[in-house]
């Protein structure tokens, strides 16, 4: 469980990029933290690792203070995948990248051999074990990336911007694994722009602006409201805008999903024969 | 970082900030040489004082204390060594001589300091690439130049978030004995030189598919000219060059201690 209590972030150059946040993720929850460039998402999880410390106020989680314990420590409950893949590859081969955590956290051989063994297989990267990673595509690099966190099983599992750079394919099976992951009871923090990848996977909203939280709640609910959506610079998802389009002949506002969508103009064609 | 922002260029408008880097540089040189010249404390303080309308005119007061606190460590290191060294082995000098020749010494390296902060402080890579372009060094090599100067700042922030990335992934990069903190780098540096040599090749594609070096004699959208107040500079710098020169021969420096007793 991760808990954020009033928490204000000035970086070194005086540049505030949080005031006054405060966060409550459960543990299993699902969230996705959205909003403009600049409004603070990235700063907001960098200090849930504790990459960051807290200027005022204090991050918790798991009832621990990250101020008190290194980023190392924190970093096997939290797992953080940034967003740019070639800020962390740097092994010979695929297999080593995915083993560079599990050695700094000091697992045996065994444990080793079978937690890439794991990663590689849940990832379909199984081919690539001897390969290196610089030779992959920019999609598979950043599977890479997600493997070499997933190894290591963190309890909580940050993703930034998972999304960019993937093709249409790829972003479905990111979902799916996804969805997955957070079925088996892990807690799943998403910072993203992309408005379709989240209405389809309908996590708990958290919109963010200029280091405030605006808004907080279900994403049926959030990113089908019109101001709020405005107001952090994201666009309405398609099925909502179109369900805005007919509302006037009595269609409901709040629906991002494809599937219910599709069900309520069945019903409603269905009704009228 | 703080010691670099004091020879970072800060985009602002002031009489120093507008002054051809040329006229600058000429400036600097004749400083630097004058600062060689003299190892007294009284000329050497004079040199220090001179600068410092310069630096308000500039309005980098800020940044310039920067990197005089930056380099202050090293000052007192000069002063120690030079202290150290004189005591032991200039043999019959009184103690306050040694002292004023150490304390001149030290002088003269912040001195150094001081006209190098404010010529990078004033000067932009792009202005200082268009100087040395019309000074007759080839366009490739300038580019070059104002390139290098210009990703330091790019790659200082990338460092930074790859350390982050490492962190994230179990690395303590401050644990360890000394082979291990060495081995501790490598998962820094090696996405950090692969970056920079990825982004080196994608710049020069983009450059070249915008026509780099499609025309031999490439044209400037700005011209640099020399101007009155550069003509000042230099002739100032060359008044302080000659005067320097003058006293050095012919004038007998008297020191501080024997003027105030």
């Amino acid at each position: 469980m991760i808990i954020v209590e009033n928490l204000y972030f000035t970086y070194p150059n005086g540049v505030e990029a949080l005031s006054g946040v405060n966060l409550r993720i459960e543990d299993g929850e699902f969230v996705a933290i959205m909003g403009q460039n600049g409004a603070g998402k990235t700063t907001l999880v960098k200090l849930m690792n504790g990459l960051l410390k807290p200027t005022r106020g204090r991050v918790l989680v798991d009832g621990i203070d990250t101020r008190r314990v290194s980023v190392a420590r924190l970093a096997r409950k939290v797992g953080l995948v940034f967003q740019n893949p070639d800020h962390q590859l740097f092994s010979e081969t695929v297999e080593e990248e995915i083993s560079f955590a599990l050695r700094n956290f000091g697992y045996d051989e065994k444990t080793i051999k079978e937690r890439v063994g794991w990663a590689l297989n849940m990832l379909n990267l199984e081919r690539y074990r001897k390969i290196s990673p610089f030779m992959l595509s920019g999609g598979e690099r950043k599977r890479v990336a997600l493997a070499a966190v997933l190894a290591w099983d963190p309890k909580i599992i940050i993703l930034d911007e998972p999304t960019i750079g993937q093709d249409y394919m790829q972003k479905e099976k990111l979902r799916q694994f996804i969805l997955q992951l957070n079925q088996q009871g892990k807690t799943i923090i998403v910072v993203t722009h992309d408005v379709e990848f989240v209405a389809e996977c309908n996590p708990r909203i958290i919109l963010m602006k200029q280091g405030k939280i605006i808004a907080s709640g279900k994403a049926e609910e959030v990113l089908t409201n019109e101001d709020l959506v405005k107001e952090a610079s994201i666009a309405l998802p398609e099925i909502a805008k179109l369900f805005k389009c007919l509302e006037e002949y009595g269609f409901p506002r709040n629906v991002i999903d494809v599937y219910e969508a599709a069900d309520i103009i069945y019903k409603r064609l269905r009704d009228q024969k | 970082m703080s010691v670099f922002d004091g020879f970072k260029f800060r985009s602002i408008s002031s009489p120093i900030h507008q002054l051809d880097p040329r006229a600058k540089f000429i400036y600097v040189c004749v400083l630097f040489t004058v600062a060689v010249m003299f190892n007294n404390i009284i000329p050497l303080l004079i040199l220090f004082l001179i600068q410092l309308p310069i630096v308000f005119m500039a309005k980098v007061q800020r940044e310039w204390m920067r990197s005089m606190k930056g380099s202050a460590i090293f000052a007192i290191m000069i002063f120690a060594v030079n202290l150290l060294s004189l005591y032991f082995y200039a043999g019959h000098e009184t103690l306050t001589s040694i002292l004023e020749r150490s304390l001149a010494m030290t002088i003269r390296f912040i001195v150094l300091v001081q006209s190098f902060s404010i010529f990078f402080l004033t000067t932009s890579p792009d202005t200082l690439g268009l100087a040395l372009e019309q000074s007759g060094i080839p366009y490739e090599l300038c580019f070059a130049f104002t390139t290098a100067v210009r990703f330091v700042p790019v790659l200082a922030e990338e460092a930074q978030t790859i350390i982050d990335a490492q962190k994230a992934r179990g690395l303590e990069i401050e644990s360890g004995n000394f082979l291990r903190r060495i081995r501790n780098y490598i998962p820094i540096l090696i996405p950090l030189i692969v970056n920079a040599i990825r982004r080196s090749l994608e710049l020069a594609e983009t450059m070249e598919s915008r026509a780099w070096g499609a025309c031999k004699n490439r044209t400037n959208l700005y011209v640099l000219k020399i101007k009155t107040n550069d003509l000042l500079l230099i002739l100032f710098s060359l008044l302080l060059l000659t005067v320097s020169i003058y006293v050095s021969i012919n004038v007998y420096i008297p020191s501080l201690t024997s003027l105030l007793t």
